[in-house]
């Protein structure tokens, strides 16, 4: 059992690699934060169907129950705090209102690196036949 | 050695599975945080019902309003037309979508018809659908229940959920259901923009419009039907669907299954 | 015990390599599968199960044969399986890898598998299906394992491994019956709706399996020193015997049922099968084919004098186990689709993507049956040093 020292060089070595993602973006010139465009519409409105920290945080869980309520449930408007009603829908709603997804959506997702498959479904079909 | 090691490790496994639940457990918890003030309803002018159901008059059908029919519900819907023109003969034949479709008696009613029938029956032709059965095979057999029997008794699919294993596909007695085999966004013709499409890898069939019953309209194909269909509420003895089974004599496909489907022909 | 994996000759990693080999192949046409759709299948609208779900029913009761050696050895002190019941634990836990393999590249949406658990529908046959496929893994894992290594030590296995052995036997049994369970309770498909359906695959998994362990157990012997025993081999034989002649005979019944009453609906899938419908029979040959397996490996089983020649036994095997899965991978699945169930004919035959990824599956199920088996027998022949 002479082997301590690659042993332990080598969890190091692991240890280096595994946590990667953490210490990377710390020594690194991060881009700016992204910035996001409002539509006319959007900014005329003010305030989305809920707060915008808690839209930025979770607007992802609250699509699901919106999901699970209207297909699950038949029960279609969402009615917030202050009372204003919404039609619980993404493509007619939600995109209706920040129909620019590429200055809006994209913006955050790209910056996040994530690649929701939201739009495989739910927005305009560019390859469509006609 | 050998034993300390052993237990350096289980003891490893037991904090490591301790410190997930935790954190599992405060997920779970944040997430019923946020206040419950916001809340849900039906809209005013939805259509309800205890079992939607669906009585056609095949004597009214002719090609021409059956493809309008077809045409008002596949194009509602984004349903693509996976065309031989397209992907040849046989691959279109196999990736075929279709959530209503035309076909013959024999076909519809296997083994109820006989070879001295009236020959103007043998060749009407006949739709066919999801018949949203009142005990459905497909939704027992959906093992994330994606699938499902929803309260106003439209068999219902969460594309979501959905897993794409096609087990409702092999229990539904009809045929209804089409799977996905690829993307159908380069096959759909118009889309339309209110409702979602679909991806590929998921199960999908009539939803008997529900996304229009919810705002009081009937379904496309009723609609489009100009009378030949009517379209109700089983459960309710004074709606106009009871009134027409009660005149006339309607037959359902394979009732001796037990499934008791929602979808009534008059012959 | 695993540095016996790692320690073989030339031979043992050329193998390893080409099993490597045909994995990264079948890998590669599954991430075009991911890419494209099923569509890359020969599946379609009607028949909408085909040769991925073929290899789940076929192996999974290849994994449920392995209980022909643990139930004679522990509820029956048939000493003589004590040497191998290993060999069918570890036989069980490649097929169901195989399974659940088969069953993950045949998903739609793999990504979601997770959904099956997360929300549990206890009506849903695969729910219990995934329940008992895991749980028997789990159960083959722990046991042989554990087993194994108290005969490397030279030791008496731990006591709390005895229940999960008596365990594993029912659990053998629920995994064959709860997957033919999910074929024989859906009233749209007169082809599966039988109840012969659980007894029939039970009886082809006690032939296929036993005789896919008789020829492992005679390659094992060629190439080690291990040899798993003559009398051993010879058990297992007429073990198969006695379970195909159930399976041919519990076919025959199929057939008098179905030809005697003349129903229509049960009728139409058989002649679909043996000499096609309205002009379609692209499965004729391949049933004929595997009657005649079927019934050749049996005339070569039945008398002792061919079925104590283990060259003439080991052919029988092939044939026997190639036929049960013509019938029960191909037949079954196709013809219960076809005619669908509005008495239309859409026929189906799995194309090169999907043969591909097969093989890969099956390449993973013989490396991990590989490297568990060289294991084995490492240990067996160190111990009898």
């Amino acid at each position: 059992m002479n082997d301590k020292g690659k042993i332990i060089a080598g969890i190091i070595i692991f240890f280096v690699i595994a946590t990667f993602p953490f210490w990377f973006n710390m020594f690194l010139e991060k881009g700016p934060a992204p910035e996001l465009v409002l539509t006319p519409q959007a900014k005329a409105a003010e305030k989305c169907v809920r707060e915008t920290e808690f839209m930025t945080a979770n607007h992802m869980q609250l699509l699901n129950e919106w999901r699970n309520s209207v297909v699950r449930n038949a029960e279609r408007i969402y009615v917030n705090a202050e009372g204003k009603e919404f039609n619980m829908s993404l493509s007619n709603t939600c995109l209706d209102c920040h129909s620019n997804k590429a200055e809006f959506c994209d913006r955050c997702h790209q910056y996040a690196s994530i690649e929701p498959y939201c739009w495989d479904c739910h927005i305009d079909n560019p390859k469509e036949t006609k | 050695m050998e034993d300390s090691r052993r237990q350096f490790l289980k003891i490893a496994g037991v904090a490591a599975l301790g410190m997930g639940t935790a954190r599992a457990i405060d997920v779970v918890a944040a997430s019923e945080g946020h206040g419950a003030q916001p809340h849900v309803r039906k809209g005013d002018d939805a259509l309800t019902a205890k079992q939607w159901g669906m009585v056609i008059d095949t004597a009214k059908l002719d090609h021409e309003r059956i493809e309008r029919m077809i045409k008002a519900c596949h194009s509602t819907h984004n349903v693509p037309n996976i065309s031989a023109e397209k992907v040849g003969e046989k691959v279109a034949k196999r990736h075929e979508i279709k959530w209503i479709w035309e076909t013959h008696f024999h076909n519809a009613f296997p083994g109820l018809g006989s070879n001295y029938m009236s020959e103007e029956v043998e060749e009407r032709p006949f739709l066919v659908l999801c018949n949203h059965c009142e005990e459905p095979p497909c939704t027992q057999a959906c093992p994330t229940q994606a699938t499902f029997k929803r309260a106003d008794g439209i068999v219902m699919m969460d594309y979501h959920r959905c897993i794409g294993c096609r087990f409702c596909m092999a229990a539904c007695p009809y045929g209804s259901r089409s799977f996905n085999l690829r993307d159908p966004r380069p096959f759909i013709e118009k889309t339309n923009p209110e409702f979602p499409t679909r991806t590929k890898g998921v199960v999908e069939k009539c939803n008997f419009c529900a996304e229009r019953l919810a705002v009081g309209q009937m379904p496309a194909c009723v609609e489009a039907s100009d009378g030949a269909v009517v379209f109700g509420d089983l459960g309710d003895p004074h709606s106009e669907i009871r009134e027409v089974l009660r005149e006339y004599y309607t037959i359902r496909r394979k009732i001796s299954l037990g499934t008791n489907p929602a979808v009534y022909y008059i012959i | 015990m695993l540095e016996y994996a790692i320690k073989g000759d030339k031979k043992y990693y050329g193998w390893i390599a080409v099993l490597l080999g045909l994995i990264g192949v079948g890998f590669a046409f599954y991430l075009w599968q991911l890419k494209f759709g099923l569509g890359i299948t020969g599946l379609s609208r009607d028949v909408s199960w085909g040769f991925y779900i073929a290899q789940l029913t076929y192996m999974v009761g290849v994994a449920a044969g392995g209980v022909m050696v643990v139930l004679p050895y522990y509820l029956h002190d048939y000493k003589a399986f004590g040497r191998i019941t290993i060999l069918g634990e570890f036989l069980a836990i490649a097929s169901l890898i195989v399974c659940m393999l088969s069953v993950l590249v045949d998903l739609g949406q793999p990504m979601r598998v997770l959904n099956v658990i997360l929300h549990p529908s206890p009506r849903s046959m695969l729910f219990y299906d995934m329940l008992v496929l895991n749980g028997y893994l789990l159960l083959n894992l722990i046991v042989g394992w554990n087993v194994l290594q108290a005969e490397r030590n030279g030791t008496h296995y731990p006591m709390w491994v005895k229940p999960l052995i008596y365990l594993s036997i029912p659990f053998a049994i629920s995994i064959h019956t709860v997957t033919a369970f999910l074929y024989c309770g859906l009233p749209g498909r007169g082809f599966w709706l039988t109840a012969i359906l659980a007894p029939r695959f039970l009886a082809s998994a006690f032939a296929a399996g036993p005789a896919l362990l008789i020829l492992l157990s005679l390659i094992i012997r060629k190439v080690s020193n291990f040899d798993p025993g003559r009398e051993q081999i010879q058990t297992l034989a007429k073990i198969s015997t006695y379970a195909l002649i159930a399976n041919l005979f519990f076919f025959g019944c199929e057939l008098f049922v179905a030809f005697y009453s003349g129903i229509p609906e049960h009728i139409d899938h058989i002649k679909y099968l043996f000499v096609g419908i309205h002009g379609h029979g692209v499965l004729v040959p391949w049933m004929w084919s595997s009657m005649a397996l079927m019934i050749l490996a049996l005339v070569l089983l039945i008398p002792p004098i061919t079925r104590h020649n283990e060259g003439v036994l080991a052919v029988a095997c092939i044939m026997l186990f190639i036929g049960a899965w013509i019938d029960k991978g191909l037949g079954l699945i196709s013809a219960g689709f076809v005619p669908n169930p509005l008495h239309e004919v859409n026929e189906y035959m799995p194309t090169f993507p999907e043969v591909m990824i097969t093989i890969g599956v099956y390449a993973v199920g013989a490396l991990v049956l590989t490297i568990l088996y060289k294991i084995t027998i490492g240990v067996k022949q160190e111990v009898r040093a």
